[in-house]
């Protein structure tokens, strides 16, 4: 009987090594393991054994079930670990197939560039202050020290709303975000008109200009202004702000000059330059080869401005500055296309 | 404006200073320097990677390579009919030199010249322009034969040199040009090209850009023309002009006092009018140094006279104008010339000297005499009394007009001109008699003529030449520097203020050649500025504000709108920005308004009114991207209401869109369903909810939506108020635009009404305890609305039901025709753990109101 038993456990173990996968490790199970293999045979056989025989051939039995368990549990795990060697090695992807999109939003970039312009100054102390795109002459013009027939106009050219008896106070387009100093003035001054309080703010929104429509030239623009009026505001004041704005809009080490410039509603005025962000300084088609970037314009805002808004010169003073945020993208990204904007190309508007 | 540095050096030593120096401080105190034109000076290196300061174009000249020679016999070519071999003295060695210069061809065959030509000689290895090449384009010259003729080096034009465009013939240098002398040395030059700024018109010449450039770097400025006397001063240029002049004038006698009247009928537009006499001129062409400033300068040179008047304004800035006397005489009936300035009469006709009759109004200023006009004053000239080879005889006028008046008269007929430019910008009348000084002055030295003595002068109106009072409080309290009294003046004094100082203050004179001082405030912004362009803007500190802090207002509908954008993008729209300009007919594709904000001056008929609806222009941004495979795109923008002879009403408004493939296809991945009404509905959910606004309800859209479709779109009521609409665009709408086969679903909301409703904030509890799931699906009639039986489950489930989500809508014969089939996936929640039995009484209650209310049936 044990000899039959040891024959069992070789004849099991010896056919467990062929087998190498799950489906045929269970056909093993059972008919090595089952109710009627040879070895279950003999559990089933016991009880028709002498009491001398029936413990020795049943421990026998046990030993051998034993072996044979934990060789299948073994063998189960050559078998699984082989299997996902394999399919490791079959399953493997090609990367380099596209990736699946979905469909993101995204903001215009003129509101981008607002956007970060605008958080520069929220840090700065700047709050936003907006107002309207259709004007009369009287707020975008007169009150802002351009005089009519002005050559200062000439810079501007403007898109006139047809309107009946209006005079000298026509309506237009705005041409600059400008009249937005004088509303902002008055209404600050209206808090208190003995002891106007101070402004910082800025102004940003679309703009008109009557120029044909070529890669150099829109109809419509952003502009971003800057406003502060206090009671000791000065040039250095000015020069100081737009250095800080203007390296946190283009890096730290970013050179920065001053010229001196023109416009009615501020003196002295200035333009501001800064080093070429394309090339370094070195010079570059961006920058014309001359190494800076003029990027915006400002000044001291002008007495006859501070008196139109409501605060006296005397006592009060103040700078204002303005630029374009579609200017600044033009530069950055080189655009050299500035129809680009307003032509809600997809396959413009996507890339930013 | 285009100034030739070896022209500035006529009024200030320049030593020392790079053109780049000069460029920089010019630049940084207002006069920008648009770009350097080298010709002949040498120019900048740049190592590589050095930082540039300027744009620059231009040549240098090899002071070797290229010299003064004289041209001594103009001899035939043995084999070229066209061509010319020159027998040329370079100051050390005769050279052949081949030549095709029609200007010297005359002289060929003529042999040995009496007076020796002189000319700009290139020898062997010289680099320059190729005057043959269509552009600008560097040759260096190489020995080689010509028709069997050695060829090594050339005589130039100006184009080879990069003076000016012309290549007519070649340089004839003036006959003092001394020979051997580098010709980088005799005439190198650089062009400074400056753009002048309105309130920099007084430095639109050389005197004043000079004049700056003196204040700027502390260094004398040599004026010609002395403005106390307006006689000639000593200088290095003019010594010969001012002992021709007097030898002229001895010669002279009758005074133009004697000869001349002007009568001015209007100050106002004519403060001031100064005109002088000189006979016996010869109309020939300038000294070339002339000539050559000129074209550097950006002007023609015409003759003699006609420069002489150009060159007066280049160079002081006054510009003149130049009658033939003769004929203004006859007009007179050989008696004396009076001259009448006046307004023109409506309908007046002057020829102008471009041959052009120009009907005139009464905004138009003439220059007449008794027999009717001669010229608009200070933008052209007329044809009858111009200067013509014939003319002997020159009265020169020099006048002041009002800068208002020229500049609409300019722009009325449209005629640019220097002139005009610099009047209708502000010429002070002090300018007048200076301008007709040196005027006369080049006359004579360029013609032979004599002047005649004396000037007649009308002066009815003198400008005020404004005196402010500046403090160093109002340096430091504006400028945020510390100078002393003494510095200020001194500052101010080098622009030729004249100064007193007293204490802490200066009075300072306006000079009398600017007018862009005022005065109180203004006046003291206006020295301000003053002192700090001569201090060195570059000097000034850079300082942060020290003020006390305002108040803090933010901006609520900016905030808000910004917000809204951020859901929309998060929602996968796209953010645009249209044209506020359109037209009626592009609006009308979608819908038809009656007014409009209209232009007066619109640059197109396209572009002639400002847009009424959002949507209308979103669409257009639609119909440009049809081709993409997918689109959702918004703007948030005003549009334009119009109040009649007033500015308009700009309410806010947001237009969404959405058509095209809801997901997107990949390699994988080939179908997608299109957009459609719930699409755009589930994204304006999430933006309500997103902008915290409770009590949202979608009716069916009203009627007067017409460019829906009435059957899928709808209203958006919050707490009753209508704030938008959106659905699917109505077919015949949609048949007007180029768009591709899908539905293209829309949306646009009134967003001032939309940021009006209070928001409600506060959020629903999350339990602790396990919830439970459960399924129901009944069957209505399709005419009972999903939001009825909602409305009706939330409301029988109370708080316990917490989620009610439609996840199927069934129809199907098996169900009856004219049902469906709802399917709700219910979700209990209650404040502690809840029992099946518990569960299946709230679903009890809620079938039993469906079937009460609604008639459903429970679908099993
Ligand atoms: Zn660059």
């Amino acid at each position: 009987m044990l000899e039959q038993l040891n024959e069992i456990e070789k004849s099991a173990l010896e056919s467990l090594q062929s087998v190498t996968d799950e489906s045929a490790l269970e056909v093993w199970r059972v008919s090595h393991l089952g109710r009627s293999s040879p070895l279950m045979t003999v559990f089933a056989g016991l009880g028709k054994l002498s009491k001398e025989e029936r413990p020795v051939v049943g421990s026998g039995a046990n030993r051998v079930k034993v072996a044979l368990e934990s060789a299948l549990e073994e063998r189960v795990k050559v078998v699984k670990e082989a299997a996902l060697a394999k399919s490791l090695e079959e399953e493997s992807l090609d990367v380099t197939l596209p990736g699946r999109g979905i469909h993101v939003g995204r903001l215009h970039p003129s509101t981008q560039q607002l956007r970060k312009v605008m958080s520069i100054l929220a840090d700065m102390g700047f709050q936003v202050y907006t107002s309207r795109e259709v004007e009369t002459d009287e707020i975008n013009f007169q009150l802002l020290n351009f005089p009519p027939n002005h050559p200062a106009r000439d810079m501007q050219d403007t898109f006139f709303v047809e309107a009946d008896g209006r005079g000298d106070n026509p309506i237009l387009l705005r041409t600059h975000t400008s009249p937005g100093q004088i509303h902002a003035m008055r209404e600050y001054a209206k808090l208190n008109p003995d002891n106007p309080p101070p402004i910082r703010i800025a102004l940003p929104g679309m703009c008109f200009r009557n120029e044909q429509i070529t890669a150099r030239s829109e109809i419509q623009f952003n502009q971003v202004e800057g406003l502060v009026v206090g009671e000791n505001i000065t040039f250095a004041d000015l020069k100081g702000t737009l250095a800080d704005f203007a390296r946190r809009m283009f890096g730290q080490g970013a050179r920065v000059r001053f010229r001196a410039s023109y416009f009615p509603f501020t003196e002295p005025s200035a333009e501001v330059d800064v080093e070429c962000f394309v090339c370094g300084g070195k010079g570059c088609s961006v920058c014309k080869n001359s190494g800076w970037l003029e990027i915006l314009g400002c000044g001291m805002v002008h007495p006859v401005v501070l008196q139109n808004g409501g605060y006296d010169p005397a006592r009060y003073s103040g700078f204002a500055w303005g630029m374009g945020p579609e200017r600044q993208l033009m530069l950055r990204y080189k655009i050299d296309d500035i129809r680009y904007f307003w032509g809600n190309d997809l396959r413009f508007l996507e890339q930013f | 404006m285009k100034i030739p540095i070896s022209w500035l050096r006529d009024y200030i030593d320049l030593d020392g200073l790079s053109v780049e120096d000069i460029a920089r401080k010019l630049t940084l105190a207002g006069l920008e320097v648009d770009e350097i034109k080298y010709a002949g000076l040498p120019m900048p290196e740049y190592k590589d990677g050095e930082k540039h300061e300027f744009k620059t174009s231009g040549i240098a000249w090899d002071k070797e390579k290229l010299v003064v020679a004289e041209i001594r016999e103009v001899k035939e070519h043995p084999n070229a009919d066209r061509l010319t071999l020159l027998d040329l003295f370079d100051g050390k060695e005769n050279q052949t030199v081949l030549t095709g210069a029609p200007n010297i061809f005359h002289l060929k065959g003529t042999g040995k010249l009496a007076k020796p030509i002189k000319a700009a000689y290139a020898k062997e290895g010289t680099t320059l322009y190729d005057g043959h090449a269509e552009v600008l384009q560097l040759m260096t010259l190489k020995r080689t034969k010509i028709r069997g003729v050695e060829s090594y080096s050339m005589v130039c034009s100006e184009m080879e040199l990069g003076i000016s465009e012309e290549h007519e013939g070649i340089i004839l240098l003036d006959d003092d040009a001394p020979v051997g002398m580098p010709l980088a040395d005799y005439m190198g030059d650089a062009v400074l090209d400056i753009s002048v700024a309105p309130n920099m018109a007084r430095n639109a010449n050389v005197l004043g850009v000079a004049r700056e450039l003196a204040a700027l770097t502390g260094r004398e400025l040599r004026k010609r023309v002395d403005t106390e006397t307006g006689r000639q001063v000593d200088t290095e240029t003019s010594r010969q002009v001012n002992k021709e002049t007097s030898k002229h004038e001895v010669r002279s006698t009758q005074s133009v006092t004697d000869l001349v009247e002007i009568e001015i009928t209007n100050p106002e537009l004519n403060p001031r009018f100064v005109a002088g006499l000189i006979r016996d001129i010869e109309i020939k062409p300038s000294p070339y140094h002339i000539q050559r400033r000129l074209r550097l300068a950006g002007m023609r040179p015409i003759s003699n006279i006609v420069d002489a008047t150009n060159y007066a304004m280049l160079d002081i800035g006054q510009p003149l104008h130049a009658f033939d006397y003769d004929v203004l005489k006859s007009r007179a009936g050989q008696k004396n010339v009076r001259l009448i300035t006046r307004a023109a009469k409506d309908g007046e006709k002057l020829t102008t000297l471009d041959g052009k009759e120009r009907e005139l109004t009464s905004a138009n200023v003439l220059v007449c005499d008794e027999s009717g006009s001669l010229a608009m004053a200070g933008v052209m000239g007329g044809e009858e009394s111009e200067v013509t080879d014939k003319t002997r005889t020159i009265l020169l006028e020099g006048a002041a007009w009002n800068p208002m008046n020229i500049r609409k008269t300019a722009q009325q007929h449209n005629l640019p001109s220097e002139a005009s430019f610099r009047f209708s910008r502000g010429v002070h009348p002090a300018m007048a008699e200076q301008g007709v000084q040196r005027g006369l002055q080049l006359m004579a030295e360029w013609s032979g003529g004599q002047i005649a003595p004396g000037l007649v002068d009308v002066y009815p109106l003198k400008p005020k030449d404004p005196v402010v009072t500046v403090t160093t409080k109002d340096v430091k309290r504006l400028l945020g520097i510390d100078l002393t009294a003494k510095q200020i003046a001194e500052l101010l004094t080098r622009l030729e203020f004249k100064c007193t100082v007293d204490k802490d203050s200066v009075k300072a004179e306006t000079p009398p050649h600017r007018l862009d001082i005022g005065e109180g405030a203004v006046g003291l912004a206006d020295v301000l500025e003053e002192v700090a362009r001569s201090y060195g803007f570059d000097r000034i500190p850079e300082t942060r504000m020290a003020d006390s802090l305002p108040p803090q207002l933010g901006n609520p509908q900016h905030e808000w709108e910004e917000r809204a954008r951020d859901i929309l993008v998060t929602l996968g729209l796209q953010e645009i920005v249209s044209y506020r300009l359109t037209s009626p007919e592009r609006e009308s594709r979608l819908i038809a308004y009656d007014d409009y904000v209209a232009l007066a001056n619109p640059i197109a008929p396209e572009r002639r009114v400002m847009r009424r609806s959002l949507l209308a222009s979103l669409l257009e941004s639609v119909e440009k991207n049809a081709r993409a495979e997918s689109i959702a795109m918004f703007e948030i923008g005003p549009v334009f209401e119009p109040v009649k002879n007033d500015v308009p009403k700009e309410p806010r408004k947001l237009a969404m869109a959405m058509t095209g493939l809801r997901t997107q296809t990949a390699w994988d991945v080939k179908d997608s369903a299109t957009f459609d009404f719930y699409d755009m509905k589930g994204r304006l959910e999430l933006l309500l909810s997103g902008l915290r606004l409770g009590g949202v309800s979608y009716t069916p859209a009203d009627a007067s939506t017409s460019y829906l479709h009435p059957g899928k779109s709808a209203d958006v009521k919050v707490n009753g108020q209508t704030v938008g609409v959106f659905g699917e665009l109505h077919p015949l709408v949609k048949e007007k635009y180029d768009f591709e086969e899908s539905p293209v679903v829309v949306a646009e909301f009134d967003l001032d009404a939309l940021r009006n409703v209070k928001p409600t904030y506060g959020v629903a509890p999350v339990s602790e305890f396990p919830p439970v799931f459960e399924d129901i699906a009944i069957i209505v009639d399709e005419s009972v609305a999903a939001e009825r039986v909602e409305g009706l489950i939330r409301q029988t489930g109370g708080k316990t039901v917490t989620r009610i989500r439609l996840f199927d809508v069934y129809r199907d014969e098996k169900i009856g025709v004219g049902k469906k089939s709802l399917a709700y996936s219910l979700t209990y929640q209650s404040e502690k753990t809840m029992t099946d039995a518990e569960a299946a009484a709230i679903r009890t209650k809620i079938v039993k109101r469906l079937e009460h209310e609604v008639g459903a049936k429970l679908r099993s």
